[in-house]
């Protein structure tokens, strides 16, 4: 008997945004096997034009639902960047803190509402609240603690309102940081249980090799600025992210995509994890050893546990910077700024992976060009590729039917976490 | 008691998106202490975010997101010959949100600076109401979830359900918040409607407008103040128009 499957997903369930798969085996023979992002645009580069840099943070944010706080964050990182102004150091602890709020909400909303239903053999998290309830209990804990923390912090979870050129325009009060920093301690004890779940899931065993790109730690785990390396051993400056990411137009795509030394590359937990592993929280590490995360892995299925990983991280991290922001005075949240005419680059890890905001000013503070390059965008060549390599691997035998590869390649796309408006943008 | 033509049970909720950045959904999952009781108290059909399950039978669409491209015109024509509740959800759907700063671009010119050689389909962003009727618009970037369970409680039990008529200050001086004129700073807070607890003032940006206009503004007194207090004409009218919720109102 001759293979034949076809699979034709319209609009992928459970990942953020519109994107298409479309399989098509023939007599055992794969003739297409793709992964393309169908989002509507909406020119942001273009909109930011002529905007003054006081207002180019808070529309930046809106390019992103989930990751409101890291494209504000590295917009005014760009901004600064460009304008040659360094931020008081409360206030970049204030943005970290912020960032490692978002870290978490982003990685529990992914890991327990969106690719754990999977595990589960769940259309969705609704029929877990009455299966599951304790994981669902743990799952709104947690997530309830991330958007606490990141309310507190940036003054609002989607879309923060505190952050400006300069730094920071709110300081929370000890009493709610030092509130924050007694649940964080308990959500340790959810984290745990949420990886012994984790170890009992079966994750397909695939691998492709492939290269990954991050911002390299030089003393810690990275998440703010700094410079940038691959994991094929390529490694740029800030400013030089052209190089790195070399972005290009497919004509099936309104997402670009992007490659460096092979013919995709991968960002986001995993990418960050391959190429800082020896930097992350010994606590986070227990969790990664336990769960047989091992750099360099290249098992896409695994960013699922990597972005597990770093939610321990995060939370040690939090608690960290919560012991220092309680003890010391805050001082000076905000810096003098001048608008200058030049350009700025800020490079952030958000939580899908690295993400720049480039822009030229104008001497008035106006914005003549900007140029975004998003994670999921770096992702979705990766993504494609991936797919005939999976559907090599997996789908060319007797067993697989039309639904068991596409549940197969919607898990692969969903390992990713994509955010795809945030890839169009 | 009927609502719109439909009976107080558990209605069928479909929620869609359009153009836009997803984070008006985002807050239907949060608000994590009362989720549970929300997800009971309807039964959600299609989220396509959130589920691979999708039904054609709704009562109630929750539309997120501006239109920008024509197939999203006829998206939405289906679901308004299926839906008997259309609610735009958020300030992109209920204005065009900050997708509408688009419009004052030359469209063939962005879309070259973008893609180049090969430019995608785009079209000027709308408010999903000059698609479609709406029957009810809940603004906000993002919305406030408070808000969408009242709408919901109101769809159910027949609650009443309005949007403040007063000003975001009201919100603003409940929470004590330092009124940002008197730092130098610009605030739409005296002609915006009130409703997400006035958190940007709070964060020290000041209000851009992202809910509308409050009822019955006055935009005489306000634009006078603001041009007392120094700021331009330019600066007043990128604030009244960066997320398209006020229209044509005419500054000088
Ligand atoms: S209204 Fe704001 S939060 Fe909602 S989808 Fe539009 S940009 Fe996103
Ligand atoms: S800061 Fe804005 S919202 Fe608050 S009182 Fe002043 S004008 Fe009103
Ligand atoms: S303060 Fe103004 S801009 Fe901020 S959420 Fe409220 S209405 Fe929107
Ligand atoms: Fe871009």
């Amino acid at each position: 008997m001759k293979i034949n499957i076809n699979v034709d997903v319209h609009h992928l369930t459970r990942v953020e945004g519109h994107g298409n798969i479309k399989i098509q085996v023939k007599d055992g023979e794969i003739k297409e096997a793709r992964w393309d992002i169908v989002e509507t645009p909406r020119f942001f580069e273009v909109m930011f034009k002529n905007k003054h840099y006081t207002t180019i943070g808070i529309l930046a944010a809106r390019i992103c639902g989930i990751c409101s706080i890291s494209h504000c964050l590295c917009s005014i990182r760009a901004t600064e960047n460009a304008f040659k102004v360094t931020i008081p150091e409360t206030a970049a602890k204030l943005r970290l803190l912020a960032k490692h709020g978002e870290t978490l909400q982003s990685h529990l909303l992914h890991v327990l509402f969106l690719a754990a239903p999977d595990f589960f053999n769940e259309p969705s998290v609704l029929p877990l609240i009455e299966k599951k309830p304790e994981v669902i209990a743990i799952a709104a804990r947690l997530k309830g603690l991330s958007n606490r923390l990141c309310d507190t912090v940036a003054g609002r979870t989607t879309h923060p309102v505190a952050f400006q050129v300069g730094g920071v325009t709110m300081v929370p009060q000890k009493r709610h940081l030092l509130g924050l920093r007694d649940e964080l301690k308990r959500s340790l004890d959810d984290l745990q249980i949420v990886a012994d779940l984790f170890s009992s899931f079966t994750l397909p065993n695939f691998i492709r090799e492939t290269e990954f790109v991050s911002l390299k730690g030089e003393k810690e785990y990275p998440f703010i600025g700094g410079s940038l390396i691959s994991s094929d051993g390529v490694e740029q400056k800030e400013q030089d992210y052209r190089p790195m990411t070399n972005e290009y137009v497919d004509k099936n795509n309104t997402s670009k995509w992007s490659k460096l030394s092979r013919e995709s590359y991968a960002v986001g937990a995993l990418a960050r994890f391959n190429n800082n592993a020896q930097l992350i929280h010994p606590k986070a590490a227990e969790v990664a050893a336990k769960l047989g995360l091992k750099p360099v892995c290249h098992n896409p299925f695994m960013n699922n546990v990597a972005q597990l990983v770093e939610c321990v991280h995060v939370v040690h991290e939090a608690i960290r910077l919560i012991d220092e922001l309680v003890e010391s005075d805050p001082g000076e949240t905000m810096a003098k700024v001048t608008p200058k005419a030049g350009e700025g680059v800020g490079a952030v890890e958000a939580p899908r992976g690295i993400l720049f905001h480039h822009y030229k000013y104008d001497k008035t503070g106006r914005i003549l060009k900007a140029n975004c390059v998003v994670p999921t965008t770096q992702n979705n060549a990766n993504i494609h590729h991936d797919m005939k390599s999976l559907v090599n691997k997996f789908g060319l035998t007797k067993e697989m039917t039309d639904e068991k590869l596409e549940l197969l390649c919607s898990m692969l796309v969903r390992s990713y976490d994509p955010c795809i408006s945030c890839s169009v943008h | 008691m009927k609502y719109l033509g439909i009976e107080p049970q558990k209605p069928k909720i479909a929620v869609f998106d359009f153009t836009g950045c997803e984070g008006c959904q985002l807050q239907l999952l949060n608000k994590e202490e009362t989720l549970a009781d929300f997800l009971s108290a309807v039964e959600i059909v299609c989220f396509r975010e959130a589920s691979s399950l999708c039904s054609d039978d709704y009562d109630i669409a929750i539309v997120e997101g501006a239109v920008s491209r024509n197939d999203e015109v006829k998206r939405l024509e289906k679901i308004r010959e299926t839906a008997k509740v259309v609610v735009a959800l958020g300030s992109c759907a209920c204005f065009g949100g900050v997708n509408r700063l688009k419009n004052e671009f030359d469209l063939k010119a962005a879309n070259k600076e973008v893609y180049g050689k090969d430019p995608k389909e785009t079209i000027n962003v709308r408010p999903v109401k000059d698609i479609i009727p709406v029957d009810i618009e809940i603004p906000g970037c993002p919305v406030s979830k408070a808000e969408v369970e009242s709408l919901i409680c109101h769809v159910v039990w027949d609650s009443p359900f309005q949007l403040p008529v007063y000003p975001v200050c009201v919100e603003c001086k409940q929470r004590f918040t330092t009124c940002l004129f008197d730092i130098g700073q610009m605030c739409l807070g005296p002609i915006t409607r009130a409703g997400c607890n006035a958190p940007c003032p709070a964060g020290g940006i000041g209000c851009w407008g992202c809910r509308g206009p409050a009822v019955e503004p006055n935009y005489k007194s306000f634009f006078a103040i603001v041009k007392e207090k120094g700021f331009s004409d330019i600066e007043l009218k990128e604030r009244l128009n960066f997320f398209g919720a006020f229209g044509e109102v005419n500054v000088s």
